[in-house]
């Protein structure tokens, strides 16, 4: 009974197109197994705004989502370029993100901080050349 | 203001879900920019946008809203209406530019609403 329900995703990033898929289909799995709206939506968001971090700037990864009785947890990761300095990331507005990514609506350095307000906790652990691994928590209680 | 209220007010086109022109919209939100939508929507279920990639209609998902308004003429791809109509979202295009366009649906009743703060 303690195992946690797992969804598993690999994050596309070679086409932006399909950025995003992965918390669309997390969000209509996460309804059928009865999780209440607000933390569905609250979920959903952190996760979508990581896997379009994921697709902009580390060229995908993988996206792990466990459901346990008492919390969801997020995990992303990626072998991108890493964060040089997550401070500096995590402050809004800050963005590295390239002008062609501003043009499809995305970079404008508010994903971070947007992913932190809607958990209970992250934790960003990122290496430079080796890549960036974002755990996030949701509290259902 | 209903849907259909919307699309009567900026002349626009239904492009699925004509079945839910009834439901009632409180508030909107009008940007270009995705990620402030993520950011500033708090439970504005109606977005007015210019942009046309999937990602307007997944932001939407996200935000649980129940209605797209691309504004400026922009026409969603056949893959964007189809993503929307499972996922219960109405579609309007309407040629009308973004700010007239807010300012015709506020200046008749629908308001900003609240915004997301910390």
């Amino acid at each position: 009974m303690n195992e946690p329900i797992k969804f598993h995703f690999n994050v596309d990033g070679t086409n932006f197109i399909s950025a995003g898929e992965a918390s669309v289909n997390v969000k209509k799995l996460l309804r059928q197994v009865g999780i209440a709206p607000d933390i569905i939506k609250r979920v959903s968001i952190a996760m979508y705004e990581g896997e379009i971090n994921m697709v902009i700037h580390a060229n995908g990864g993988t996206a792990d989502v466990y459901v346990y009785p008492e919390k969801i947890t997020i995990i992303l990761e990626d072998v991108g370029p890493g964060i040089p300095d997550i401070d500096k990331a995590m402050q809004e507005g800050f963005s590295t993100a390239q002008d062609n990514v501003r043009s499809l609506g995305f970079g404008a350095g508010m994903g971070l901080p947007n992913m932190k307000k809607y958990t209970d906790m992250m934790k960003i652990e990122s290496e430079v050349g080796k890549g960036t691994k974002v755990t996030m928590e949701v509290n259902l209680q | 203001m209903t849907i259909r209220t919307i699309a009567e007010l900026l002349n626009a086109k239904v492009l699925c879900l004509e079945d839910k022109l009834d439901f009632d919209v409180k508030s909107a939100f009008g940007s270009d920019m995705m990620s402030d939508v993520l950011a500033f929507v708090k439970e504005q279920s109606a977005l007015i946008t210019g942009l046309v990639n999937p990602q307007v209609i997944r932001t939407a998902v996200m935000m649980d809203m129940s209605c797209v308004i691309f504004v400026r003429g922009k026409q969603p791809s056949e893959e964007m209406i189809s993503l929307a109509e499972e996922s219960g979202i109405v579609l309007l295009a309407s040629k009308e530019r973004m700010y007239p366009a807010c300012g015709k649906l506020y200046q008749n009743g629908l308001s900003g609403g609240s915004i997301a703060t910390e």
